[in-house]
């Protein structure tokens, strides 16, 4: 396919793996491409909480398969908020982990309250178990958490604002100026019935829906559209800013 | 003071844990952020916060909390109160917004240090 020629994917830009502590351990590399193939989801990003060790599994599990993997993380920012970090290759994800790895809260996972936290290979075998306490905070304030994605190359993308925890909304109120996000999520459950138009300060932002799946069954549960050419993370960046006849195909938020 | 005679002089609504409102509490911790208590609760603190998700339940056992006081009459979610029940977590709920809440149980000598 050409450069110029566009066409129409669906994508689901919000999934857990194993790794994160609240998902089903059945959430592993090769069963989450099989998923996401059996969706017809053409483009999936790996969005763990506070960790990307299991994304350049996914990556490797989806070689051949036509299902384009974008390495992610999902950080937890000092005010509690997440904010996806999608990056176009392993490298930018892992180098994201490394800032969140250093200013992660303190303490250790307990599994027996929170999950295990299973770092997996390309096969679903057991690579190892994380310790770390990716439930917790970093302290990486909203503002620099998206600084630093997009030092990295990457798209920061406030994750679920409708929800009535962990969004930038419910955390701050409203979605600050100047906040320089690339897109907003819109998740499965819109608890408040948020109406998209109506959000403080989220004018003309692109909104893109997702599953943020922490089991099988949800992945592509809430999908979004796309017009682009490849699915890569510089076309995604097109796509997201409506830019060179790219676009989603959903909606902007406006006020 | 014990957490029995706290739900009485306080009116709270008891929703969950009511096999451990014989414990003896004489510390408080009022957060809305769950890394924040879990950075900074500690062991037998009664909790007074505005959160109602389940993790709530989590961080309380984890830190091993003596129970949680929920403000401004928000009730404990269906797998909030699921799990509150499970791990016999006291879970309360009172009318009054937290800095009330807070005052009240100064008053009664509770501390915050």
């Amino acid at each position: 396919m050409g450069k110029h020629t566009l066409q129409v994917i669906t994508a689901d830009l919000h999934i857990h793996t194993c790794l994160s502590p609240c998902a089903t351990l059945d959430m592993t590399p090769m069963k989450i491409v099989r998923e996401a193939r059996a969706k017809h989801l053409a483009m999936i990003a790996i969005t763990d909480h506070n960790s990307a060790e299991n994304a350049g599994a996914v990556i490797k599990a989806a070689r051949d398969t036509g299902v384009v993997v974008i390495p992610g993380i999902e950080v937890t920012t000092y005010e509690e908020t997440h904010l996806l970090g999608l990056f176009e290759g392993i490298d930018g994800a892992l180098s994201m982990q490394a800032l969140v790895y250093g200013r992660l809260q303190p303490g250790e996972n307990d599994e027996d309250l929170f999950g295990l936290q299973v770092i997996s290979n390309e096969m679903d075998e057991v690579e190892g178990i994380s310790k770390r306490l990716l439930i917790g905070a970093t302290d990486l304030r909203l503002h620099e958490a998206v600084g630093e994605i997009h030092l990295r190359g990457g798209l920061a993308v406030a994750a679920h604002i409708d929800r009535e925890r962990f969004s930038v909304v419910s955390q701050l109120g409203f979605i600050p100026h100047n906040l320089a996000l690339d897109a907003v999520e819109i998740s499965r459950a819109t608890e408040r019935g948020l109406d998209p138009a109506h959000v403080e300060g989220g004018a003309g932002l692109p909104v893109i829906t997702a599953s943020d799946a922490h089991s099988v069954e949800e992945i592509g549960a809430h999908p979004v559209r796309f017009r682009l050419g490849r699915p890569d993370l510089g076309e995604l960046r097109l796509a997201l800013a409506g830019a060179e006849g790219r676009g989603i195909l959903y909606g902007t938020l406006s006020v | 003071m014990k957490l029995s005679e706290i739900v009485q002089r306080l009116n709270l609504e008891v929703k969950t844990g009511a096999g451990r409102l014989d414990e003896n509490i004489t510390r408080g911790y009022a957060s809305d952020l769950l890394s924040d208590v879990i950075a900074h609760g500690r062991e037998k603190d009664l909790w007074i916060t505005l959160q109602t998700h389940q993790n709530i339940v989590a961080v309380a056992l984890m830190k091993s909390l003596a129970g949680i006081v929920l403000v401004n009459g928000r009730q404990p979610e269906e797998d909030t109160l699921r799990k509150g029940e499970a791990e016999t977590v006291p879970i309360l709920v009172s009318t009054m917004p937290a800095f009330e809440v807070v005052g009240r149980l100064f008053e009664l000598g509770i501390s915050g240090r």
